[in-house]
């Protein structure tokens, strides 16, 4: 297949989900029980004109076609409405949170993948030392801890007073604290370290397995042993072939997993109080607030697809096989 | 063509196996790894005595699992053996010495798919060789050279193209000229032509053949085809259950055989058309190296037992106890058969 035709079907693939996702957002919505003109006058015991107005403000009056169209015109121009709790535009909302969240997001990803990766390699590597079992039980277990358990436990051992007190309790810095320079980075540094080690180990071991097997798998091919006949040495063999080959199915997943990771800070940002999408949309549940949820779940659709388009294109960059026309 | 046989090779041995032996341990995966090694011993290759001379073209043929592969892989350096010697044009092979033995004997696989990284271009695999061993000399001459040798023409047409690009023939041909590139002694090819379409099957031994006659290689090919065998080889080896139970030139062996495995597997020879990879043919239990009969190896299916007439010349007993050892029966024709 050529490398363009790959590059559209793909671009392609990834618009369609898109438009279904648009469409299945508004529909999830509209399902909710009670409108949300109706829930809103219900917390604040608003009299019934007031209801009226509300929903004629919401459009919520419309016929369902004419909704419709409305929504999608307005999430086209990125109008996504009023946030109720906030009395922002949810854009606006969104995006003085969405920082924190790539910050950790980005930190914990790179963070995972490399040390992920190193353990998997080494373990594959010295297959069934000492290392490749204890790093084979570690990532099994950090793999299967929930993380919201796994972020208390550092928190307590780490943050708590009955603890270290080595690190803050939560948020991204500290009250009244320094606000630029060096000082607010090593002060964000501080904060950031715990629910960025609490996502680490939460994907480091799916990674380092992942890394393992695939590695494993590439290092009985026979060009393997076809390098090693002609004189290779055994790290060179891993450097010059095994590890490229097996990067591509591993390098893969951790785009993939990209997305996912952007909504699994929901747990990790609520343990720790960190100001990102993840504690936002749990505020939003709480209120509720239907167009900052919707806006959320958007999002984090959109982070999905977005992160399903970079795997396709970097297997596609990777693989010869993908990338030659 | 195989007639061609007897005038070679008589350059003296480029490599001699000596007794070797070669046995996997039962371990199997980490779950047996974790619960201990279990007792279960495959002994792959059980005492082989093989001998390939200068420019010579030696087919070891046998059924799948006789243990073909692990003896080229042990030759090679791949897997370690129990015990036993390999000596390279005349001298024992050291650990020292098995940088140059790498060079100059070089391995080439029945998928040629799989042993091409599939990441390299084409020109990256062939010049690997030469990188790993520094070999003097303009890097792209030297590819070319291997690559038009190969027979893949004009060779700067394939430079830039990945494994996927080209044909599974002249796939086979790059690994055979990755190998070419370092001037090679000896080329040991596992299987060279099972995996390739009938219609270039023949291309690919004629180069074979070619390069043998043009560079004087020495050739040891693994094949459970014996009219490959027939085809190409001065010499045939017949390996059963980890040894060599006959050897000697083609023609002798393949149209007066000695051992009773090769007349059985002669006979089916009409109907498999030559190629012993399909079902068993022989009666009784299937080799297994994880239990190897007492005495000879064979005794439990071997035709001669069956019929009665080892018997009849009261050959029962050493059958069962007594392994048979080569024999030189005709001239340069070696049988492990106590009735030969
Ligand atoms: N790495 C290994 N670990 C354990 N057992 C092995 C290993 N490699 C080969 N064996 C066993 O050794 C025996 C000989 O295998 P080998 O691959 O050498 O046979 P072969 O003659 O090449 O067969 P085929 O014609 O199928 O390629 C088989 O019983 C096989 O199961
Ligand atoms: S030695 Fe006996 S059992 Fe073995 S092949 Fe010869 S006749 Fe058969
Ligand atoms: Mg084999």
């Amino acid at each position: 297949m050529g490398a363009r035709r790959y590059l559209t079907a793909k671009v392609v693939q990834a618009l369609f989900t898109l438009a279904f996702v648009l469409v299945f957002n508004f529909f999830l919505f509209r399902i909710l029980p009670g409108n949300p003109a109706q829930i809103l006058a219900r917390q604040r015991r608003l009299p019934v004109e007031a209801v009226r107005e509300l929903e004629r403000d919401f459009g919520l009056k419309d016929p369902l076609p004419q909704q419709f169209v409305n929504y999608a015109g307005d999430t086209l121009r990125a109008n996504f409405g009023i946030s109720f709790k906030f009395r922002r535009p949810v854009g606006e909302v969104i995006q003085g949170r969405i920082w924190p969240t790539v910050l950790l997001v980005g930190v914990a990803t790179i963070g995972s993948t490399v040390i992920g990766l190193l353990i998997g390699i080494y373990g594959a590597w010295r297959r069934g030392s000492g290392f490749d079992m204890g790093s084979l039980g570690f990532s099994l277990v950090t793999y299967a801890m929930p993380e919201f358990w796994l972020g208390m436990i550092l928190l307590i051992l780490f943050a708590s007073t009955s603890g270290l007190e080595l690190f803050p309790l939560g948020n991204i810095r500290t009250p009244g604290g320094p606000a630029s320079g060096i000082a607010h980075l090593l002060d964000v540094g501080r904060h950031l370290f715990l629910p960025a080690l609490t996502l680490i180990l939460a994907l480091l071991g799916e990674y380092a397995l992942i890394m393992r097997s695939s590695l494993l798998d590439v290092m009985g091919d026979d060009y393997i042993v076809t390098a090693r006949a002609k004189g290779l040495r055994e790290a060179q063999v891993l450097r010059r072939h095994a590890v490229p080959n097996a990067l591509l199915p591993t390098v893969t997943l951790v785009a993939l997993n990209l997305g996912f990771v952007v909504s699994g800070a929901i747990t990790v940002e609520t343990v720790f109080s960190w100001p990102g999408l993840g504690l936002l949309t749990v505020e939003a549940l709480q209120a509720p607030d239907y167009p900052l949820l919707q806006g959320l779940f958007l999002l984090f659709s959109v982070a999905v697809i977005v992160a399903n388009l970079i795997a396709d294109l970097i297997y596609g960059y990777l693989d010869p096989r993908v990338r030659v026309a | 063509m195989s007639a061609t046989g007897e005038g070679r090779g008589d350059g003296g041995p480029v490599l001699e196996v000596r007794d070797l032996h070669v046995s996997f341990s039962g371990r199997q995966g980490l779950g047996a790894g974790l619960l201990g090694r279990s007792a279960t011993t495959a002994r792959a290759v059980d005492g082989v005595d093989l001998e390939v001379a200068r420019g010579e073209i030696v087919a070891l043929a046998g059924e799948s699992g006789c243990g073909k592969t692990t003896l080229a892989r042990a030759i090679m350096g791949l897997v370690k053996p129990a015990s036993g010697e390999i000596r390279y044009a005349g001298r024992p092979l050291r650990h020292r010495d098995l940088r140059e033995f790498r060079r100059k004997v070089q391995m080439v696989f029945q998928d040629p798919t799989g042993a091409l990284n599939p990441r390299q271009t084409i020109y990256e695999s062939v010049a690997e060789g030469l990188r790993i061993h520094k070999v003097s000399g303009e890097e792209d001459v030297l590819v070319s050279k291997a690559l038009a040798d190969a027979g893949l023409r004009p060779p700067e047409r394939f430079f830039l193209l990945y494994p996927h690009e080209v044909s599974g023939g002249q796939r086979q041909r790059v690994v055979i000229a990755g190998a070419l590139a370092l001037e090679p002694e000896m080329i040991v090819a596992d299987e060279p032509v099972s995996n390739l379409d009938a219609s270039v099957r023949g291309e690919i031994l004629a180069l074979l053949l070619k390069l043998r006659d043009r560079f004087g290689l020495s050739l040891l090919i693994v094949t459970h085809d014996l009219g490959l065998a027939w085809t190409v080889a001065d010499r045939v080896a017949v390996m059963y259950l980890g040894r060599i139970v006959e050897v000697g030139p083609a023609e002798d062996v393949l149209t007066r055989p000695l051992h009773p495995y090769t007349k059985a597997l002669l006979q089916v020879l009409p109907e498999a058309g030559g190629d012993l990879s399909g079902r068993s043919i022989l009666l009784g239990e299937p080799p297994d190296p994880t239990r190897i009969p007492p005495g000879c190896r064979f005794h439990p299916r071997c035709p001669e037992v069956q019929s009665g007439r080892a018997a009849e010349l009261g050959m029962e007993e050493r059958n069962r106890t007594e392994v048979p050892l080569l024999r030189e029966i005709r001239p340069a024709h070696f049988v492990a058969c106590h009735l030969a």
